[in-house]
């Protein structure tokens, strides 16, 4: 049985063959003494500090926002050691990984940032890494792969299905079910069976945290608005986790509209998708009428996901987080925007926040303070959206 | 339950002094028609019982070969309809014949669980296996399950603890599947489950018979499993694959199946 809540409501559960159950248990338990363990909770803050670079800062825009009604902060996830905030929870999974001798480490990725921030951890910690990546996600994330490469992962890229990263999870649990006695599953977000929808919102919610501090010595109250854009969910638990009980501030989680959530393109889970099962737990996911799980799609490798952490499946329901979209065209709009107008060069994932915030900051008719979490850098992206913007520039 | 053929051929087998042998294929692979006489061929190769698949489009617990089986149906749009109807096709054709299911929790999800076991018993189906549902996860399906007169099977992995493998002695109904080894199906790697002492657990808890599945693709491992005390064993990548090496001889593929069935049921 499990010792800590592992549903969401009606969300969630651990939907996964019987045979892993063993290696979710052993990892819950072994979360559960870290988390109550001097020695690890120093080793993890050090780590945090003195090598990935926290606390991020919190910073005001200057320009990009033309309402004088508005403030808008962006909480800088992207400066942080890797170039998104999926350092965070890889640093405290590899621990863990370490705590249950084991000795190497599964991971998937999509854009990239979650193999990135897994190579470099388990470099750093002694782990041997090897890395799902969905054969259309290592051309269009090229960058990233080598970076994987150089730390020492290996990289594997997924042919099956969409080649995207539902199909790397895919190969990764499957992995995992042959090999978890010796190897763990850093599994990159907030979604997947419990204990990982706790134990990564657990491992990211400094960045909420941190967040309220910042605004608080800044500006004397709490924001209007938290806003972070959802793939399975793990930047925006970790920004909103800190505020939950603080019903004044707004939640909002930025899905992809790829093409447009009318179109059969897109990524946005809770806008457009159905109650049902992937990937260990009980979520909004898309499918067709027979309930197969259908391709998403958005320009940006780290949103394209046809499901969502449980948890935020979680707070719609509930209606405590409120979930928008933003399509390819206004994500790419927003890229720009920030690097022109701040000199700031955000991830395509974190440009869907952006689009959002900017679009509220337009609208609004009172004054308003938000704050925007950036959770990547756009390094990654540079190639690609060349690409996209033809001779624009 | 009326008419249970799961007890109904393990009493024959305990009679025979034999164990059962069960191939496991995927429903409309690679086509309607096709299906319904490959899973024909495979009751008259000897089949005891018969494990069929739903195809699904992120089959989390299978291996290469059946993956391709589940994209060979999809690709030749096999709706859960479909699957339905061949089933009812092979219940007409082989009333005693046990038939069990096995898939992928959404599936049942998506369709409703009582619409879905509702549908199932109607086609004539003995039991259903939820390859990604735990026994943690179970009592629902369980208990739509036993609502329509259909089995529910648990799994018995090598590695569960002696509280788990009791549990699920006493609650996998029909038959327990004993997972032959950890990893993905597939014939790459063989079973190697301490089969003698997991079945002595078993049936020291008192459950159903223990067949064992994963990692079966040959004779002499079923011989031995049921040496060990196995009731049964199930092939199912090793199946496949020949629908897989015989997509283009629709009659070769028929006799290499029925060929394939005698020689493991020999082995019983
Ligand atoms: C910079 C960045 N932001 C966001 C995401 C989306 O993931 P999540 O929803 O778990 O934060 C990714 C995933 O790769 C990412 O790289």
């Amino acid at each position: 049985m499990n010792s800590l809540p592992s549903k969401f409501g009606p969300f969630g559960g651990m939907y996964v063959p019987e045979l892993l159950i063993p290696a979710l248990d052993q990892l819950e338990q072994e979360f559960i003494k870290a988390q109550n363990d001097a020695d690890f909770q120093q080793e993890f803050m050090d780590l945090l500090k003195n090598y990935a670079g926290r606390p991020t800062a919190l910073t005001k825009t200057r320009n990009i926002v033309s309402n004088p009604l508005v403030t808008l902060y962006l909480k800088r996830e992207d400066l942080l050691h890797g170039g998104a905030h999926k350092t965070n929870q890889v640093l405290g999974q590899a621990l863990l990984t370490k705590r249950m001798g084991k000795t190497e480490v599964i991971a998937e990725t999509g854009a990239g940032q979650h193999g990135t921030a897994t190579a470099l951890a388990c470099a750093l910690l002694g782990l041997k890494a090897r890395i799902y990546m969905g054969a259309k996600d290592v051309e269009r994330q090229a960058p990233n792969v080598f970076r994987m490469r150089l730390m020492g992962a290996e990289v594997i890229p997924v042919d099956s299905g969409s080649g995207t990263l539902k199909d790397a999870v895919n190969e990764a649990l499957r992995d995992w079910s042959a090999n978890y006695e010796k190897a763990h599953y850093l599994l990159g977000t907030a979604a997947g069976p419990h204990p990982f929808p706790t134990i990564v919102r657990e491992f990211h919610r400094m960045i909420g945290e941190e967040t309220k501090a910042q605004i608080l010595a800044a500006e004397g109250r709490l924001p209007d608005e938290v806003i972070a854009c959802v793939g399975g969910g793990s930047n925006a638990i970790g920004m909103f986790a800190d505020f939950i009980d603080d019903k004044d501030v707004g939640l909002v989680g930025v899905e992809p509209a790829g093409k447009g959530i009318h179109t059969h393109e897109h990524g946005a889970a809770i806008a457009k998708g159905t109650m049902g099962i992937l990937h260990g737990a009980y979520t909004y996911i898309m499918q067709d009428e027979d309930g197969q799980i259908e391709e998403s799609y958005s320009v940006s490798a780290g949103l394209d996901y046809p499901a969502v952490g449980p948890e935020h499946a979680f707070l719609h329901y509930t209606g405590r987080a409120r979930y928008e979209s933003a399509t390819d065209d206004e994500a790419l709009a927003a890229f720009q925007l920030l690097a022109q107008k701040e000199g700031i060069i955000p991830a395509l994932e974190s440009s869907h926040a952006l689009a959002y915030a900017l679009k509220a900051a337009e609208q609004a008719t009172k004054p308003t303070l938000m704050v925007v979490n950036l959770s990547g850098r756009g390094d990654k992206d540079i190639a690609h959206v060349q690409q996209f913007l033809k001779g624009a520039l | 339950m009326a008419a249970d053929r799961y007890q109904a051929m393990f009493s024959r087998l305990a009679e025979e002094q034999r164990g059962a042998f069960v191939p496991f294929v995927m429903l409309g692979d690679p086509d309607k028609a096709t299906s319904i006489e490959i899973i024909s061929a495979l009751v008259d190769g000897g089949a005891d019982a018969l494990e069929l698949g739903f195809p699904f489009s992120d089959p989390i617990a299978d291996g290469p070969v059946i993956q391709k089986a589940g994209i060979r149906a999809l690709a030749n749009k096999i709706h859960q309809q479909d699957c339905f109807e061949i089933l009812s096709e092979i219940r007409r054709r082989h009333p005693q014949t046990p038939i069990g299911l096995l898939l992928y929790s959404n599936l049942v999800f998506h369709t409703g669980l009582d619409a879905f076991y509702a549908k199932a018993a109607q086609a004539g189906v003995d039991s259903v296996l939820l390859a990604d549902v735990p026994l943690r996860e179970a009592e629902i399906f369980q208990q739509t399950a036993q609502a329509h007169n259909i089995h529910h099977i648990l799994i018995a992995p090598p590695n569960a603890d002696d509280e788990a493998l009791k549990q699920i002695a006493s609650q996998s109904s029909g038959y327990i599947y004993l997972l032959g080894r950890a990893g993905v199906t597939g014939t790459e790697t063989a079973a190697n489950a301490p089969v003698k002492a997991m079945v002595d657990k078993l049936s020291v808890y008192k459950g159903a018979p223990s067949v064992i599945g994963f990692g079966i693709s040959n004779p002499a491992q079923v011989k031995a499993a049921i040496g060990d005390g196995a009731a049964g064993a199930i092939a199912g990548s090793a199946t496949v694959k020949i629908i897989e090496q015989h997509l283009h001889d629709v009659p070769a593929m028929l006799s290499a199946l029925k060929a394939f069935v005698a020689e493991m049921k020999s082995a019983t």
